[in-house]
């Protein structure tokens, strides 16, 4: 088996008396999607944050290609091919679309400290944007105002933004949320199209999309991994019903 | 947007006619005022770099405008005295040369900016105004205590400066100079806002968060907005001392940092001509109404509290509509 893109190695955090995550170990391999489940107050966001150096964690180790990034912030993972999403949108609001797909064809290439040409004079940056505003169907809505944009293309508009970057693992925090059926449908069928480029951590609610986009499913309740396995072996986990999924999934 | 850019284009064309009107019909003082509009509206264009791109609500910039001012004074006091600035441990003499206080008012600012920013952007929000206040203050009564340099009383400077070619005493003149930095700055601030740089600040401003997981870092971003925005409010309290022939320990104190803002809010944050309009405004109620009653900063406070309550894009905004910044 090859070696993974990203993996934590007991990861701890805690808050107080808290355990939001306890001996966290979890994997993503080239082509992959993990998909983390688990209740509300599970500490899936707190793994994120971890993962995305938002958080340093109390113990543990988080990897990418091998190489230990545990007392890297956020920047240094970013710049290494962490490219995540956020739960509630974190854009540039008064900006258009194509200005925030530009940031993160900014941010890839790495020249913010060019101060007096246009950053639309840059063919390169540019191409970049556009090619991943095509990917996500924007491209028609590159000069709307973001704020302008519903919740679903805010979703997709979160996606270019983190395929500028052209990571090396993607973290997707519900990207799902609040997308109509219609929505969700696309969504999960870009995502799936999406693991050839770079494997995906998805933490998600719709259980659905988990489903059919997961090649594996850790489920986390109270900070530890009670379950790791294909989505037969999940569904068919009776801890796992137990705790999380209830006995008519 | 297009409407922007020809009221862009207007309030120049305004403030580069009325002192030829001005000079036509032999009315100097109007060519001062105009003068005075447009060295206030640099400081304002340097402040709107830091809050209008950055979000940076800066309660200090006179810090800046003071150094500028100081550097021009200190350097002509020495030229006019022909006393060294310093001997140990080499000699820097004083000097009358424009170009040449310019470039240490813009160094020096820029120092402090660099200094003031590395330790005001550890904080946020109410204590980034707190701590930036804090330094203003500080400046002020480091001014006062000054002795050597005027103290309270500051310091008058009896000749106006050279520049090259320019008989910067014809008050045409010195205003052609002041009117030429104020459109070449607004043209760099304009190429900063579209670059690169100006994307990463104004996303920043917005969602640092993103920012950062782009790979970009939102502290050093705003640092250098902070500084670039020192430099050019020192600049202009350069100029602003070279038209008074004095500055004062009032160019370091808390009014100044808010009759700054006042320009940039009143014509529009994060507009590139909104702290023209604001500054000219300003001038324009100040000589208006300061004759009427001494406390004509209530009808100011009037117009102010309007801008704020119904045209959150300053009076630029009111006229052009929403835009995106710098359009």
């Amino acid at each position: 088996m090859t070696d993974p893109i990203l993996a934590t190695h007991n990861l701890q955090k805690s808050f107080g008396a808290v355990k939001a995550t306890d001996n966290v170990s979890i994997d993503l391999y080239p082509g992959e999607i993990h998909a983390v489940i688990g209740p509300n107050g599970a500490g899936k966001s707190t793994l994120i944050a971890q993962i995305c150096g938002e958080l340093k964690p109390d113990a543990g180790r988080v990897e990418l290609l091998g190489q230990d990034f545990t007392q890297t912030n956020t920047l240094t993972r970013a710049k290494a091919g962490i490219a995540r999403t956020f739960q509630i949108s974190a854009l540039a609001m008064e900006d258009t679309v194509l200005q925030n797909v530009l940031l993160g064809a900014v941010g890839a290439v790495g020249s913010p400290w060019r101060f007096l040409r246009p950053v639309f004079a840059d063919k390169a940056l540019h191409s970049r944007a556009n090619d991943a505003l095509q990917r996500v169907g924007l491209q028609d809505d590159a000069a709307r105002r973001t704020s302008d944009l519903s919740h679903g293309q805010r979703r997709q508009l979160e996606v270019a933004v983190a395929l500028t970057l052209e990571p090396k693992a993607f973290v997707m925090d519900e990207p799902m949320a609040g997308l109509g059926a219609e929505g969700s449908k696309t969504l999960t069928s870009f995502l799936d199209g999406l693991r050839d480029e770079a494997p995906i951590l998805l933490v998600e609610h719709d259980m659905d999309a988990v489903f059919a986009l997961a090649d594996r499913i850790s489920v986390l309740v109270y900070g530890q991994i009670i379950e790791t396995g294909t989505v037969d072996q999940i569904r068919s986990s009776k801890a796992v019903r137990e705790a999380y999924l209830g006995s008519d999934t | 947007m297009m409407r922007e850019r020809y009221l862009n284009g207007l309030v120049l064309v305004l403030l580069f006619a009325v002192p030829l009107w001005a000079l036509i019909n032999d009315q100097p003082f109007t060519i001062t005022l105009a003068t005075r509009a447009a060295i206030f509206a640099l400081a304002a264009v340097g402040l709107n770099i830091a809050l209008g791109l950055g979000g940076l609500v800066s309660l200090g910039h006179a810090v800046f405008f003071g150094i500028g001012g100081y550097a021009m004074g200190i350097l002509a006091y020495h030229a006019q005295t022909y006393t060294p600035v310093m001997e140990i441990p080499f000699v820097i003499d004083g000097t009358k040369s424009m170009p040449v206080i310019w470039l240490v008012a813009m160094v020096t600012s820029g120092l402090a900016a660099l200094l003031i920013g590395l330790l005001s952007l550890r904080t946020t929000g109410v204590y980034f105004i707190m701590i930036t206040l804090a330094f203003g203050q500080m400046f002020y009564f480091f001014s006062i205590s000054w002795i050597a340099y005027g103290g309270e009383d500051g310091l008058s400077i009896y000749i106006r400066n050279d520049f090259p070619g320019l008989n910067t005493l014809v008050p045409i003149n010195f205003f052609a100079i002041c009117f030429t930095i104020l459109c070449l700055v607004l043209f760099i601030n304009g190429l900063v806002a579209r670059s690169p740089f100006g994307l990463a600040l104004n996303a920043a401003r917005q969602a640092p968060q993103r920012v950062q997981t782009v790979g970009l870092d939102p502290q050093r971003l705003k640092l250098a907005a902070f500084v670039l925005s020192g430099v050019i409010t020192g600049l202009a309290g350069a100029l602003f001392a070279d038209l008074n022939r004095f500055v004062s320990p009032t160019m370091f104190s808390w009014q100044t940092s808010g009759e700054i803002m006042i320009f940039v809010i009143l014509g529009g944050t994060a507009r590139l001509c909104g702290p023209v309009v604001g500054a000219v405004v300003f001038v324009m109620l100040e000589h208006a109404l300061g004759g009427l009653s001494e406390y004509w900063q209530i009808y100011l406070g009037a117009l102010l509290l309007l801008v704020v309550l119904f045209a959150r894009g300053g009076l630029v905004g009111l006229i052009a509509g929403r835009g995106v910044a710098h359009d």
